[in-house]
């Protein structure tokens, strides 16, 4: 290590010493558990799409009743905190699960934190990301898809040579943004006790009392996540737009 | 309004709410609720002025934050920036932890901390919470007043500027009342997301509404019915802050060009 280095910062070889990826060293379960969490939000923004993209075309074409639920549905996700609702689907959607499956005579499971994370947060994501959706395809302009319909395309067709890439590049920018929330909103799950980067660097911070070097370093982490998450983001828009009018990467 | 409810799948609708509404307050149990009222009452309370003046604090200090990153030197625009791509990079969770550990277990060491009239304060998990808070809406509100300040016209600046005003003038009556105009309508929606930030801070021991309600689960077990309750308050407050930006738009925010 350069002299100067550690003059300016005399910690700094106990800090990384702690940071090392093999135990005794705290690096390898920063590591795991951010892996764990991309994981996450991963699914969860998968997941959240396909709501998104479902309850987008329901909310523009479905019948009045299929309208007011997914208003419904959007609006109290989007009022209630994320930590309440994850609490609620979780208990709620273990508890129903089980007694689902003891009427049917199996006996009952325990739900994976994994799967349980994902598909809560894919049930929040998917609000968002119906608004988002909604959003793009009412810009798509009418005539396009009047046009389509007039070659004698049917909806599904319409919908995937016509709607569905005219409306990516107006949807992209809010999808990165949604999928920034997804990685942010995976530390929530510390809450409900899934080892995921935030849990992992409290145990870490907790069991070492070195609160700043773990929660610095994890918190580069997550900032090197969305910078790079936002590079690509941007990549792909730039992809997405090249031909169309006023195209600007 | 009376007329849009009025449409038959609607009252369906209705008539289903009501009765889940029912068939909740029948089945389901509330008498705990006399117990917990009072506390609940105490945790409505400090959740509502963790959020006013956590969004006072930060907006105070988005504004410097927007400016200096809209129209500022490069030595002001470049730390400007890096403190709201870092706050809206990270989870609030690990900032509010970050905050609450990291400095709380940094200030003990200095004795002239220990000795001086904020530490009674500083013993405390609140300040730590409104300073988590503050911070980060002022991180992502630094974003949003940074481009509702290149959005006003700068015609208008050079306008002002021409007609004699100084440079603090032209932005205390014309830059920042029509930037924060226009900023108004996604201001609205972050507050909201502050509002849904606020129980975070339950983790580090301050006593707001949810974790009121968490302690209703801890002493009874009981699982849905507080976190039912907590989702309506949350809603009812989300209402309310919706309503009021409404408000301020029509007010502040008509006429913009």
């Amino acid at each position: 290590m350069p002299e100067w280095l550690t003059q300016l910062w005399p910690g700094l070889e106990a800090s990384a010493a702690l940071l090392a990826l093999e135990p005794p060293g705290w690096g390898g379960n920063l590591l795991r558990g951010a892996a764990s969490s991309l994981i996450i939000a991963f699914g969860a923004f998968s997941l959240g799409c396909v709501i998104g993209v479902g309850g987008a075309l329901g909310k523009l074409g479905g019948g009045p009743v299929a309208r007011d639920l997914l208003a419904v549905y959007t609006t109290v996700v989007r009022a209630v905190p994320e930590l309440i609702l994850i609490l609620l689907l979780y208990y709620a959607g273990t508890d129903l699960l089980n007694q689902a499956l003891r009427a049917f005579g199996y006996r009952p499971i325990e739900i994976s934190g994994l799967a349980a994370g994902i598909g809560v947060l894919g049930i929040v994501q998917g609000a968002y990301a119906t608004e988002v959706l909604r959003g793009a395809i009412q810009s798509v302009p009418r005539g396009q898809i009047e046009a389509a319909r007039a070659y004698g395309m049917s909806r599904v067709q319409t919908f995937r040579r016509v709607t569905f890439p005219a409306m990516l590049p107006l949807a992209l920018p809010g999808l990165s943004n949604l999928w920034l929330i997804a990685t942010k909103d995976t530390a929530l799950l510390a809450i409900v006790g899934f080892s995921e980067l935030t849990l992992e660097t409290r145990q870490a911070a907790s069991s070492t009392r070195a609160y700043f070097t773990f929660f610095l370093a994890s918190g580069a982490i997550y900032l090197l996540m969305t910078l790079i998450s936002g590079k690509v983001f941007s990549w792909i828009e730039a992809h997405f737009r090249r031909g169309q009018a006023g195209a600007r990467a | 309004m009376i007329r849009a409810l009025l449409q038959p799948h609607r009252l369906g609708l209705l008539a289903l709410a009501l009765a889940l509404v029912v068939w909740a307050g029948m089945t389901l149990r509330w008498d705990w609720i006399p117990r917990y009222w009072e506390l609940g009452l105490a945790g409505l309370w400090r959740t509502l002025w963790l959020l006013v003046l956590s969004t006072l604090i930060g907006f105070l200090l988005a504004v410097p934050l927007g400016l200096a990153q809209a129209a500022g030197p490069v030595w002001l625009a470049a730390p400007a920036r890096w403190f709201c791509t870092v706050v809206r990079g990270t989870p609030l969770l690990l900032q509010i932890w970050l905050i609450y550990y990291g400095l709380g277990s940094l200030f003990p060491q200095y004795p002239w901390i220990r000795q001086s009239d904020l530490w009674p304060y500083l013993r405390q998990a609140w300040p730590y919470a409104l300073l988590a808070l503050s911070l980060s809406y002022a991180g992502y509100e630094g974003e949003v007043m940074r481009g509702a300040f290149k959005s006003v016209p700068h015609g208008q600046l050079e306008a002002a500027r021409a007609y004699g005003f100084s440079r603090w003038s032209v932005l205390r009556r014309i830059w920042l009342p029509q930037a924060m105009a226009r900023a108004l309508p996604t201001l609205g929606g972050e507050t909201v997301l502050q509002l849904k930030a606020t129980p975070l801070v339950a983790t580090i021991t301050v006593i707001e509404i949810y974790s009121v309600a968490s302690r209703v689960r801890q002493d009874t077990f009981i699982i849905y019915e507080p976190l039912l309750l907590l989702a309506l308050v949350y809603m009812a407050i989300a209402g309310l802050i919706a309503l009021g930006f409404r408000w301020l738009e029509r007010r502040y925010a008509t006429g913009l060009v």
